[in-house]
């Protein structure tokens, strides 16, 4: 799939950014971002540390509302929709653009309960709907086998990978169309991030998945498209084949073989 | 003169151990010196009977009952008011200048000696809104008393929770209404049963607040707008009239006894509590 020639044609398109711009009090944090993200495909996003990469993420489902002293210009369009317009229901498109964050976050509640937290808010009462969620969600995350015996007790319990991944069921619970990961490898072993991987993969053909990471290599193995966040600025962004072996920026090549970063 | 570091190391354990020891030592010889003069005097016939002679002797069974219902009464009025006004605080505004005078009012208000508070409760409640000489006075002028604690303590054990749990909240769609209902309160709980123990115990201790408001009758109240005497008004009253030294060290005793009674189960229920979250 060669991203080039989709570019056209804006209807498929899941989110469509153009003059993106957010501030944090005085602070730019992005600059004119413009980039269309594609269905059904892992976006990575890489860039250093301060690059804007979590900004970004956290503008595409408002997370960033809730930060005081945030401000933000330009236009995101999802599914044709600006999401900034003042009649966009914030609860409807987060849950529709689910998130996992950097750091595992087990709600102090049991397993059962981390995952049908989001299906109980958009009303699903009934146990058996509620349970076939829980199966079917936890599978989805390759996280099942693990803890099928014992879905009621305390998911604090749960070691960094595993709660990661019920990150990742809490938000496949709600049968999202996108789903944003802000670096949600940074702290976990080589073979819980290797699980993870494996699990985006095979959510791909289902999902749109954005994936920012501090680890380049991990968009090198699993982004169809990836992005390069610079100060702010998005500097670069193609296909994954590209970026990592033929980019047109210097600054890009210079980060993907390790130069700098 | 540089001391070596295993002096100093010695030093600070002595010192600080002296000082946990010496508040130990003050702490166990109040209870014992109350206890072992009240205990003689504590049985089931001074527990459950009615007082005879205003309390020369009989026991204190009005008394007794009047110390459990208004700490529940002031409760039951100081924590609803008391965490919505730290919810209010913590997750429905920023910080701004009014948030900063309205925690300073209310720090102000945890400072002001009980005995203005009666005033306070006997010229408003009593007099002003003829509620008369009444439990329900009483526990509306403790509740006033102990909110600032409850809103201390609630703000402090919400601001605990960690704000990644409120993300996670709002990023699988909760509202701020649910996030708080569903994740903060829960996570809060058990700071704010300290502040509930905290209140608890001020209010059953309680004496100049309580004597203004609640009045001081020995009967057994009928209902919320009788008059009543709390254990710690009536320990007053007969040391303070020399009406009888033994009964009123038998009150004393009884009184730090429910206290400490109080404190175990809330720490026992708060133990659980955790332990099933954790």
């Amino acid at each position: 799939m060669n991203p080039a020639n989709r570019n056209s044609e804006s209807d498929s398109l899941k989110f469509s950014i153009r003059d993106l711009s957010a501030f944090y009090r005085e602070e730019q944090s992005l600059k004119k971002i413009a980039l269309d993200i594609h269905p059904d495909q892992i976006l990575g996003i890489i860039g250093p540390a301060g690059s804007g990469k979590t900004t970004f993420l956290r503008t595409l489902n408002r997370m960033n509302d809730l930060v005081p002293d945030f401000r933000m210009e330009g236009r995101i369009l999802f599914n044709g929709e600006d999401i900034y317009q003042p009649r966009t229901d914030v609860v409807r498109l987060r849950q529709k653009i689910g998130m996992v964050f950097a750091l595992p976050v087990a709600l102090p509640l049991s397993i059962y309960e981390n995952v049908v937290y989001g299906p109980r808010i958009i009303g699903t009462r009934k146990k058996d709907s509620l349970d076939d969620i829980v199966e079917r969600s936890l599978k989805a995350a390759f996280l099942w086998e693990e803890v099928k015996d014992r879905l009621n007790t305390s998911a604090v319990r749960l070691s960094g990978g595993q709660q990661q991944r019920l990150g990742l069921t809490r938000v496949l619970a709600l049968e999202p169309e996108v789903i944003l990961l802000d670096e949600p490898c940074s702290g976990l072993d080589p073979i819980s991030t290797a699980k993870i991987e494996e699990a985006l993969t095979v959510l791909k053909s289902r999902y749109t998945i954005v994936l920012v990471t501090n680890n380049t290599k991990q968009a090198a193995r699993i982004a169809d498209n990836t992005a390069f966040f610079l100060m702010g600025e998005l500097i670069e962004f193609g296909s994954t084949n590209r970026i990592f072996t033929s980019p047109d920026d210097e600054r890009t090549n210079d980060y993907v073989t390790g130069r700098f970063g | 003169m540089r001391l070596h570091p295993r002096i100093t190391q010695a030093g600070a354990v002595a010192l600080l151990g002296a000082s946990t020891l010496l508040t130990l030592i003050i702490l166990f010889f109040i209870i014992f010196f109350v206890l072992e003069k009240g205990i003689p005097v504590v049985g089931w016939r001074f527990l459950a009977g009615n007082p005879v002679d205003m309390g020369k002797s009989g026991g204190i069974f009005p008394t007794v009952v009047a110390s459990l219902i208004l700490p529940v009464m002031a409760i039951l009025v100081a924590l609803p008011l008391g965490v919505g006004t730290a919810v209010y605080l913590t997750e429905y505004t920023r910080e701004t200048r009014l948030t900063r005078i309205i925690r300073f009012g209310t720090d102000c208000l945890a400072g002001i000696p009980s005995i203005i508070f009666g005033l306070f409760g006997f010229i408003f409640f009593v007099t002003m809104l003829r509620m008369g000489w009444s439990l329900l006075s009483g526990a509306l002028t403790l509740a006033f008393m102990i909110l600032p604690t409850i809103i201390r303590t609630s703000e402090e054990a919400i601001k605990a929770v960690p704000h990644s749990y409120r993300e996670v909240s709002f990023s699988l769609g909760a509202t701020r209404w649910r996030t708080v209902v569903k994740v903060v309160l829960p996570n809060a709980l058990p700071g704010i049963l300290t502040g509930v123990m905290l209140g608890v115990g001020r209010s059953i201790g309680e004496t100049a607040a309580v004597i203004f408001t609640a009045g001081s009758s020995l009967r057994l109240p009928a209902s919320v707008f009788d008059s009543a005497r709390t254990m710690s008004v009536h320990f007053y009253i007969l040391a303070r009239e020399g009406i009888s030294t033994e009964n009123a060290y038998g009150t004393a005793a009884v009184l730090i006894l429910s206290v400490l009674l109080i404190n175990s189960i809330a720490y026992w229920l708060m133990n659980r509590f955790m332990a099933r979250n954790a």
